[in-house]
């Protein structure tokens, strides 16, 4: 079952005005992060990040918020944060 | 919120923050509870495994009310290879009670319920709320503003219980930012599948539940542990892989699980069971040298936050709930001496000294490291075991004297004599 099926199953509730995640800076992923493969567009669970062209693109509402890209990003260009209290995912299970 | 004074903040309602407040509000202090999701459980994940002794410890005979899934009384380690597997067991004898080890629980509920415990013993539980730093006054601890508006909550002392990325703790100077070879990045599906079912796959009865943790392939040969443990009417099925590895191996986390899931020797447990969630957590895996101040002048570090998890024996939530009581025990004496120093706060540190929880992460400080330096632990020996029972299991016309030195040719081809006793007696002396 790929990612995006499994994303339906979990409960969200999105927030449409403010990214809890920002590319710090896209020059470090278009001219240095090329060679390490950019890595947070393989190892995030919710697959919140992808490569377009010439920059990251972050689908911040997909993410499940376990904060791998903060100690993953090689060049500590992701500034993650929690969603804003209330946003985010509810898990009905755990 | 105008400045509101409490004894003790918790930030976090997870199994340490519940625990430590629900014995904090039973001893008279005025606690309140600050969760991010919008009751506690809503945004917490593990395996699956509650310990008794360490919950009734706190609440006695909790599972007579609380929403717990399975008994654990089937326990297995299966050393999967490219499409075998090997497996040890145990089927365990329960107590003289009747009363099992540990179960299966789901956080989503089994929090809400410990929320409901915490409340109920007075504490003050809020929901929906981050805590975005602490508030310093002359080099103490003295509260923590949160997104709230006007959300400066004051307390004599801060738990921090807010898991692995604890905010707080970080702020505070407690926690460095973790490295990659500490963190262990695990996913978790809830799959659905009848009762009857479950039981008669896992050979289990209704009463019964089991839990299998797998090597080997079943992390794409990459330092991690993967687990199936049975619900009432589902199967957690999980893996989780340091961090470092999985970025060495560039995989996604989801594709390593459901690589397992399509193993030979996994796909009919799982099989024809749907998809109920999905979820992602990281695990602090970095043992004994990953901790580091569980305290300062106003302030605590308790449970994931502080990276007390004992991965070679999958063991955290018990490690949680005793660190979240042995922090309420230091604030509950701190606030009869009226001192909330850090020397007078230490104390929480000497408890966690002389109890399990850090006589254990010492007995296997060394460990992790050194099995992430040699791959051959994840990799080629879960292959050999596996080639070595089937050589061993298989009857045909070879003499079993033939065999027996195929087995080790074969196994020699895959490492030698020398880097097998080394292997050996390292892993050993670290682990004994």
């Amino acid at each position: 079952m790929n990612i995006e099926d499994k994303l339906f199953t979990v409960g969200y509730k999105p927030d449409e005005h403010k990214s809890h995640l920002k590319i710090i800076d896209p020059a470090i992923c278009l001219d240095k992060c090329g060679e390490k493969g950019r890595p947070c567009t393989f190892f995030c669970p919710a697959r919140v990040y992808t490569w377009e062209e010439n920059h990251i693109t972050v689908a911040y509402n997909n993410c499940l918020e376990c904060l791998t890209c903060r100690t993953g990003c090689p060049y500590k260009n992701i500034d993650c944060q929690y969603p804003r209290g209330s946003f985010g995912i509810t898990y009905k299970f755990g | 919120m105008a400045e509101r004074k409490f004894d003790c903040i918790v930030t976090g309602g997870g199994l340490a923050g519940l625990t430590a407040a629900t014995v904090m509000a039973r001893a008279g202090l005025k606690v309140v509870v600050l969760e991010r999701g919008s009751f506690p459980g809503a945004k917490n994940v593990m395996g699956g495994v509650l310990y008794r002794h360490h919950t009734e410890s706190v609440f006695p005979e909790f599972w007579k009310q609380a929403p717990v899934e399975r008994p654990v009384v089937k326990q297995s380690l299966w050393i999967l290879g490219k499409n075998g597997a090997v497996s040890v067991g145990a089927l365990n004898q329960p107590a003289a009670d009747g009363q099992p080890n540990a179960w299966t629980v789901l956080r989503a509920r089994f929090d809400k319920w410990l929320g409901k415990q915490a409340s109920d013993a007075g504490a003050l539980i809020v929901h929906e709320t981050v805590v975005t730093d602490v508030i310093k006054r002359d080099g103490k601890v003295v509260g923590v503003r949160t997104d709230r508006e006007e959300g400066d909550l004051y307390a004599d002392v801060v738990i921090c219980a807010d898991g692995v990325s604890s905010v707080p703790a970080r702020k505070a100077g407690l926690r460095p930012d973790w490295r990659q070879d500490e963190l262990a990045v695990a996913v978790k599906e809830i799959i659905a599948l009848p009762r009857e079912k479950i039981e008669d796959r896992f050979a289990i009865g209704p009463e019964g539940g089991a839990t299998i943790e797998l090597v080997g392939e079943a992390t794409v040969n990459r330092m991690g542990i993967a687990f199936i443990y049975t619900n009432k009417e589902s199967i957690s099925v999980g893996s989780g892989v340091l961090m470092s590895e999985l970025i060495a191996a560039k995989m996604n986390p989801n594709d390593v699980l459901e690589k397992m899931k399509d193993h030979p020797a996994v796909r009919p447990l799982v099989a024809g069971g749907a998809s109920r969630e999905y979820m992602a957590h990281l695990i602090p895996e970095g043992g004994y040298h990953s901790i580091h101040s569980v305290y300062g002048a106003g302030i605590l570090v308790a449970g994931d936050a502080a990276g007390l998890v004992n991965s070679f024996h999958r063991e955290g939530s018990n490690l949680a709930m005793m660190s979240g009581k042995m922090a309420a025990e230091a604030v509950i004496d701190a606030v009869k001496r009226g001192d909330f120093s850090s020397r007078s706060l230490s104390s929480y540190r000497a408890r966690l000294e002389e109890s399990f929880i850090i006589k254990d992460l010492k007995k296997y400080a060394n460990l992790g490291h050194y099995m992430v330096k040699r791959p051959y632990f994840f990799g080629i020996y879960p292959e050999m075991v596996n080639m070595a029972a089937t050589e061993f299991l298989g009857v045909d016309e070879i003499p079993k004297r033939t065999k027996h030195i195929s087995i080790l040719k074969k196994a020699l081809k895959m490492r030698s004599i020398f880097g097998m006793v080394k292997d050996a007696l390292g892993a050993a002396w670290r682990a004994l």
